[in-house]
């Protein structure tokens, strides 16, 4: 197809994709009164409302604790999930034990289970225990990830076993084998899973929702949702603002790597 | 000790070390295995049976009357239906618009990297603020897009999200949105996997139009990447949750009241825990379902390749 219609074509659809953003951060330069006049300019009126829209919710909203509840949670989250999946990984791909079916059969059946179904009981448990409110909570649960062993053993199966052989009469036990032959030959997988890792639970909504209360512990997500309930009432311009500052480090994040995040979640995009 | 003897005992050792070696590094995953993912999802499948509710111990076990409570109640009922066509709408929407994102871009070779950016933006932002854009976007009064209806002449634009006629709509729009540029990577990748020769064998032996040749050669052998497609995208709206929860709290008046939603309600604001885990299980049902049809089509072989 000629670019003489692809390219309007492209920027077209791309524009009304970037409609929302574009809105979010036009209102977010606004005067609240000057958003109920719905006006179709996309410039403020005046230069300094965004002060005021920006001023509130840096007053109002712990906007650092709420990201760096997020780092931790999902940085958390992350160092877990390739603690306990790289090893049991690399144990299926690379060594013959009794009972290796035995994993991989519950691996693959774990697969078929939506994170929402194991909720109601963890709850239960969780609130028995004492232990809303807390990292704890949040962290937790996601440690297991099925996928992540699937993926990193489909990765290790291709490498040489030569490579394991020649470790192993160097003296390496199968514990720093793993660590420091498999893992940096599985560059491309740790980083594909983590990103997707990254991604999903930063932006999830269900389980915060489901253990926290307050917002000491809350993730940008359930602090956005928080200040648009419980503060922001009908002050769009500064919900617009709040919405803006949440959604910028994730985004430029995948700016900065753009070609890493598409690949990585493209080939892990198995998981749905 | 001698060589013979050395060689002798090394293979039955390391192979006990071998066996040992494999427990201990899946022992880890195991145990959260059984005790985060296992355990709880056999519990939950119990839950389903019984009337437990916090607070109330011990919980009695009732057989099927939760399903039958279900199966009575208006409420779920709606949730079920409107689950469906939010389905129904989002997911052919998505796979199309994303099949057609991945080959209009992938039919030149400029703004590649740019616009596969664009696209794909949605699925890296902020579920929860863009929601929140979404609202100022559709809001009946000061939003911009009935703004833009009202200078066009539409003297009383929908209200969107509030408007129980239009809110799933909107909804399903937000979806479609959201997982389009998610679907166009997807098809990406299958594209790519498939030779360039074969679209120029086409041309050379005469099929000149590229509507023909995608049909001919790009269609059929884009066949498993379109199923897989299909079914994530499948499941993944059967899942929507984070904009029912943040725009419309299953509103106004049940209208935009989804399976995910009705399950959270019933469980963590009423604390009904059985019958929210028989909820539960009709998502598990029909998330596994998906699933076998896909791997059903798979083993029957959708591609030529």
């Amino acid at each position: 197809m000629a670019d003489r219609w692809r390219l309007p074509l492209l920027a077209l659809l791309g524009l009304a994709m970037l409609a929302p953003y574009i809105w979010m951060v036009s209102a977010s330069l606004k005067a609240t009164d000057e958003l109920f006049r719905a006006s179709l300019s996309l410039l403020p009126e005046t230069g300094t409302a965004w002060m005021e829209n920006y001023g509130r919710v840096w007053r109002e909203v712990p906007v650092a604790q709420y990201l760096l509840n997020g780092v931790i949670v999902c940085g958390g989250i992350l160092a877990f999930q390739l603690l306990f999946a790289v090893p049991a990984g690399y144990a299926l791909a690379k060594l013959r034990f009794p009972g290796r079916e035995w994993v991989f059969g519950a691996v693959m059946l774990g697969l078929l289970v939506p994170p929402h179904v194991p909720a109601l009981p963890l709850y239960v448990a969780f609130s028995q225990l004492g232990w809303l409110n807390s990292y704890a909570a949040l962290i937790i649960p996601s440690t297991i990830s099925v996928f992540a062993i699937f993926l990193f053993r489909q990765f290790f199966k291709s490498l040489p076993d030569e490579l394991i052989q020649a470790a192993r009469l160097d003296g390496m036990g199968e514990g720093a084998i793993v660590w420091r032959v498999a893992l940096p030959n599985a560059w491309p997988a740790a980083t594909a899973f983590a990103i997707f890792s990254v991604v999903a639970h930063w932006n999830d909504l269900f389980w915060p929702l489901i253990v926290l209360t307050g917002t000491d512990y809350a993730t940008p997500a359930l602090g956005v949702l928080h200040f648009r309930t419980e503060e922001a009432g009908d002050d769009f311009a500064a919900l617009m603002a709040a919405c803006t500052i949440m959604t910028a480090p994730l985004v430029l994040a995948f700016l900065f790597a753009q070609r890493r995040f598409v690949e990585g979640i493209a080939t892990t995009g198995l998981k749905g | 000790m001698s060589e013979a003897a050395l060689s002798g005992a090394l293979p039955h050792r390391r192979r006990l070390g071998e066996a040992l070696g494999g427990w201990l590094l899946s022992l880890p995953a195991a145990l959260s295995f059984l005790l985060l993912l296992l355990l709880p999802t056999l519990a939950a499948v119990a839950m389903a049976f019984t009337d437990f509710e916090l607070g109330l111990w011990p919980p009695a076990w009732i057989g099927l009357e939760n399903f039958e409570e279900m199966w009575a109640d208006r409420g779920f009922r709606q949730s079920f239906r409107n689950t469906v066509v939010y389905v129904g709408l989002v997911a052919p929407a998505s796979v199309l618009l994303g099949l057609g994102l991945a080959l209009l871009i992938e039919a030149g070779a400029r703004g590649r990297a740019f616009f596969r950016a664009v696209f794909f933006l949605p699925v890296v932002s902020l579920t929860v603020a863009m929601a929140a854009a979404w609202q100022y976007l559709l809001h009946p009064t000061i939003g911009p897009l009935n703004a833009a209806l009202r200078v066009l002449g539409v003297a009383s634009p929908p209200a969107w999200l509030s408007s129980s006629d239009w809110v799933l709509l909107s909804l399903a729009s937000i979806g479609v949105w959201e997982q389009a540029g998610f679907n166009m990577v997807l098809f990406m990748a299958g594209l790519t996997a498939i030779p360039r020769e074969l679209r120029e064998a086409a041309s050379v032996d005469g099929v000149h139009s590229a509507f023909a040749r995608f049909r001919l050669v790009t269609w059929p052998l884009l066949g498993p990447t379109t199923l897989f497609v299909v079914t994530i995208t499948l499941i993944r709206s059967v899942r929507v949750f984070d904009t029912v929860a943040v725009l419309t709290r299953g509103g106004p008046n049940k209208a935009s009241e989804v399976l995910l939603y009705t399950m959270y309600t019933e469980g963590f604001t009423f604390l009904r825990l059985g019958y929210s885990a028989a909820i539960t299980l009709v998502f598990l049902v029909i998330v596994l379902a998906l699933m076998l049809v896909q791997t059903r089509l798979l083993d029957r072989r959708v591609h030529y390749g």
